[in-house]
């Protein structure tokens, strides 16, 4: 009896520990979901938020590029893609696999998929197959039982009428690299394309546009709930180009198969009408991956399809460069347009002999005749006179061997010397040096587009910088006017004794290059030629007489150069044309640079509502 | 010394039995049945398809409960090591034929009811302990052979449940017989002992666990490693609690639970939907009514007249504690995930049934705490 009250007693006791115990452990839990919801709370809900709320953006469709007359150059086209949904696949694997047996996937193609399947989350679509055909759209869809999680979109890609054509100018468009991401996350999207060359890199911020924006309620597998929010994206704005595509044709198929280069400016107002390089490639290739053979077969190629020549290629302007040699020596003072100077063949300058280009010489020549007959004598005296420093001084004013405003990445500035800059070097500067850069020879480097910035610069009388923009989203740019560059403060009557002798080469019986003249006589067409050596031509090979260019192996061939600008009463547009390793500028691409000019001057509608040219012969003496 | 009676004997017929019902203690179970209307309701977005169904098998497990009730406390007793057999052999043959789930044997098909056998063991266990200390005096309690055989006859059934393989329910096991131990007045010393090498056991233990219950260990200590993975669940829950605040986001209005961010969630954790609707208030208040129901069954057990009766309601309520601290431990991240549901709360046919069998018993214990029922012999 007395035991068992004992044991009830024990027994109660334990009981109300163990209660106690219990309930502290609950109120212990209480007190956990104290700190969870109060406490911590504000930090859930954020969370929960994070959840719950999922922010997708919209990709804008990428601005186009037209040219000036606005035919589309660049524009979007539908790209049918074949994704893979992992959450609608029952064996992602064995989905693959199916797939693999209609359309060959690479292991480059699976080891991608594999990565990005694993990189996201099931729901969102990851891109298989872009770029499908008809036929493989239908086998796609007619197998689909097979492929369950396969999905056939539409994406947009871009595409370039005019290919090749305007591949260096254009540039292309490529998927964007994790940099790329990391600075604006609107690439991340699927199949977005950043600009990687040319005008679409340029512009690259203004064609993408900005991203619109859903805010979406979503459940835990991602699936949209409803739609909480929704903000219009801008497309990209579309680009006007000062290009005429219709005269970039032209050029092209004037180059014909020469690997040359040709810029058309509006000397007026650097409005670059056409810069065509040749040969060129595909730039839509670059939108879905180049391969590996093709790659190898433009770099392999001499005569590099990949490098813009208009704005990267360096050549030694040769005779084209008298013209600024000339203008140095005339603002110096230290020639006047009626100096005499007698070109005997060569000129001797201690025991360096150097030749004229005409082996008996000219006789004695003027400004207007050494340049009508570019005559080496008389420019070798002319630079010897002024001096290599405003020599240089005068080349880069006029746009030769310095940086242009050009609205293209990636050109190169070419180089005039000066004697600092030989200096630089370690070497002296030698009078030999000067004479040789009276003639475009030496060390001078330029670019094609240099000239004819040159051309323009000289026919215009004003500092015209090239461009290729001529408006964004509608709006004119800056810059198409004349008056918004200043003018080259030189004496007009000092370029007209220039200009004139270039409208000598052309038109004067006896100028080096009759066959610039234009078929229609009353527009005249003033010019000059030029041929760069690629290799010093040996004092032995000259004198034995036996030297033909002609006969040299093609890489060895002098570069052949003409620049020319017209109408010469009333200078509208520049030419200049380099054709590498083409000998003679005067027979190479003195006919070019004509049937462009001639071809630009046809297209231009204003050129024909102005009055007939004044009488040309009043200009020259 | 028959004739002198502990207490007095009342008159048995039905209708004194169903007077002596503990109708307050039904009130709660209505109450708490009712908490789990509502947030079934809220998962399922209306009445189906859990709400509804939920209140009906709560409807029928109330009659279970009461029927029970009605039956002799001593009866009971006396089918306690049947059952306690029945219970082994049921766990024995849902390891030979068990329905794999999740990686363990746990269910079995009966008839199309599927059954959870150890939780129908866990109540055998208590009524075989109960009426194994009944019968012990504190002087036989004393007496380590004594303690061999219920010993004995808790390690089978956690060993098999710990086959199956279902650490969690193998160790709550384990606890429910322990508690039982103690009240029944083992020493104190004898639990220290137990207890002691506890931790290098569990060292030992953890490299012969299966793999997804150590990934449950591993993901608790670490959830945010894992986030969409083993890491999920606790995090979600944490999230889906955090996010309710003081007073909870209202009825129906959870964003989380309704867009499916919580796995199970009218399941194990259904919790999570009242923490996010009614927020931190209405959280406590369900663990009030959670912490009124353990005091009622451990009153019904203090309240009783014999050992039987009150080692049978101390471990009813410590069983019902032991589910509602899992679960709520689970969805707070305070202990690696079992799949334990909320009793009464959550949706589930199986486990309402048993336990509402558990209240039955309890109820028995109540109806019949007065009943002539000496156990200790030593007495006379």
């Amino acid at each position: 009896m007395k035991r068992e009250v004992q044991r009830t007693g024990i027994f109660t006791r334990r009981a109300l520990l163990l209660l106690g115990g219990q309930l502290g452990i609950l109120g212990a839990l209480g007190a956990r979901m104290y700190q969870v919801q109060v406490t911590e709370g504000q930090r859930y809900i954020t969370l929960a938020d994070e959840n719950r709320i999922s922010a997708r953006m919209i990709a804008p469709p990428r601005g186009r590029i037209l040219d000036r007359f606005g035919i589309v150059v660049a524009g979007s086209s539908t790209n049918w893609r074949a994704v893979l949904v992992a959450e609608q696949a029952n064996n992602v694997q064995a989905t693959l696999d199916a797939f693999s047996k209609l359309l060959p996937l690479s292991e480059y193609e699976r080891a991608r998929i594999d990565r990005d399947l694993h990189r996201n989350r099931k729901f969102i679509p990851v891109m298989v197959k872009e770029f499908l055909t008809w036929d493989e759209m239908a086998s796609i869809q007619v197998n689909a039982p097979d492929l369950p999680g396969i999905v056939v979109d539409a994406g947009t890609t871009r595409n370039y009428p005019f290919s090749n054509k305007l591949a260096h100018l254009v540039g292309y468009v490529a998927p964007p690299n994790e940099a790329d991401v990391a600075e604006d996350p609107l690439l991340g999207l699927p199949g977005l394309r950043i600009g990687r060359a040319g005008m679409e890199k340029f512009h690259d911020l203004a064609l993408r546009g900005r991203a619109g924006a859903v805010q979406l309620e979503v459940n835990a597998v991602g699936r949209v709930i409803r739609e909480l929010d929704h903000q219009e994206g801008q497309p990209g704005e579309e680009v006007g180009l000062t290009i005429d595509a219709g005269l970039q044709e032209f050029v092209l198929s004037t180059l014909g198969d020469e690997s040359a280069s040709s810029v058309v400016m509006d000397c007026r107002n650097g409005e670059v009408l056409a810069m065509a390089t040749n040969p060129s490639f595909d730039p839509s290739v670059f939108n879905s991956g180049v391969s590996q053979s093709q790659w190898l077969e433009w770099t392999k190629d001499r005569r590099t399809p990949l490098i813009n020549k208009a704005t990267t290629g360096l050549y030694a302007p040769g005779s084209t460069f008298k013209m600024a040699v000339a203008l140095a020596g005339l603002e110096s003072g230290a020639l006047k347009p009626g100096d005499h100077i007698e070109c005997p063949g060569f000129l001797d300058l201690g025991d360096t002999r150097f030749h004229c280009w005409r082996k008996g010489g000219h006789g004695i020549q003027d400004l207007h005749m050494g340049l009508k007959n570019s005559c080496d004598v008389y420019f070798y005296e002319v630079a010897r006179r002024t001096g290599m420093d405003k020599i240089a001084a005068m080349a880069n004013r006029l746009g030769l061997g310095v940086e242009l405003q050009l609205d293209l990445p990636g050109q190169r500035n070419g180089l005039i010397p000066t004697r600092e800059w030989r200096q630089g070097q370690g070497h002296p500067w030698n009078i030999g040096d000067t004479v040789v850069a009276g003639i475009g020879q030496g060390y001078i480097q330029v670019t094609p587009l240099q000239l004819a910035t040159y051309v323009s610069r000289l026919a215009s009388g004003r500092l015209v910088d090239p461009h290729l923009t001529r408006s964004i989203g509608g709006v004119l740019q800056p810059g198409s006017q004349p008056e918004d560059y200043p003018v080259l403060a030189m004496p007009e009557k000092m370029l007209d004794e220039v200009r004139g002798g270039m409208w000598a080469v052309v038109n004067e019986p006896g100028g080096t290059a009759p066959l610039g003249r234009l078929p229609d006589t009353t527009v005249q067409l003033a010019g000059k030629t030029g041929s760069a050596q690629v290799r010093r031509v040996s004092r032995e090979l000259r004198e034995s007489g036996h030297f033909d260019s002609e006969k040299l192996p093609w890489e060895y061939r002098p570069h052949a150069l003409f620049v020319a600008f017209a109408p010469y009463d009333a200078p509208r547009y520049a030419v200049a044309v380099v054709i590498e390793h083409g000998n003679a500028g005067a027979a190479a691409a003195a006919p070019m640079a004509r049937d462009i000019m001639a071809e630009t001057l046809r297209r231009d509608p204003s050129n024909r509502t102005e009055a007939p040219p004044k009488q040309v012969a009043e200009n020259i003496r | 010394m028959m004739e002198r009676r502990l207490w007095r004997e009342p008159s048995f017929d039905i209708m004194a039995k169903f007077l002596r019902v503990n109708w307050l203690y039904v009130v709660l179970l209505c109450c708490l049945a009712c908490v789990g209307y509502t947030a079934l309701y809220s998962a399922g977005g209306g009445p189906e398809p859990y709400a509804a169904r939920h209140i009906m098998r709560f409807a029928v497990g109330v009659i279970i409960m009461l029927a029970i009730g009605m039956v002799d406390i001593r009866i009971i007793a006396k089918l306690a090591w049947p059952a306690w057999l029945f219970g082994v052999a049921l766990l024995v043959l849902t390891l030979r034929m068990g329905h794999v789930g999740k990686g363990a044997q746990r269910w079995l098909e009966l008839g199309g009811l599927q059954l959870q056998p150890s939780e129908l063991m866990k109540l055998a266990l208590i009524l075989a302990l109960a009426s194994w200390f009944h019968k012990a005096s504190w002087e036989r309690m004393g007496n380590p052979l004594f303690l061999v055989p219920p010993i004995i006859a808790t390690l089978i059934p956690a060993g098999l449940i710990l086959k199956e393989p279902n650490l969690g329910t193998a160790t709550i096991t384990m606890m429910l017989g322990g508690a039982i131990f103690f009240a029944a007045g083992v020493r104190w010393w004898k639990f220290a002992l137990v207890i002691a090498p506890l931790p290098f056991l569990a060292k030992i233990a953890y490299a012969h666990l299966h793999d997804y219950q150590r990934a449950r260990i591993d993901t608790f200590m670490h959830p945010e490693s894992d986030p969409l993975g083993a890491g999920y669940n606790i995090i979600q829950s944490k999230i889906a609690l955090g996010s309710g605040g003081m007073w909870g986001k209202g009825f129906m209005q959870g964003t989380q639970g309704h867009l499916d961010f919580l796995p199970e969630k009218q399941t194990d954790f259904i919790f999570t939907i009242i923490g996010e609707e009614f927020g931190f208030v209405g959280g406590i208040i369900v663990i009030a009514l959670l912490c009124l129901i353990i005091l009622g069954g451990m009153y019904i057990a203090l309240r009783c007249r014999h050992q039987f009766g009150r080692l049978v309601a101390l471990g009813i309520a410590t069983n019902f504690f032991l589910y509602v601290f899992v679960n709520l431990a689970m969805v707070m991240g305070a202990i690696p995930v079992g799949g334990v549901p909320l009793p009464l709360v959550s949706h589930g046919g199986s486990a309402m049934l048993t336990v509402m069998i558990g209240f039955g018993v309890l109820m028995s214990v109540h109806v019949h705490r007065d009943v002539e029922f000496a156990g200790t012999r030593d007495e006379h």
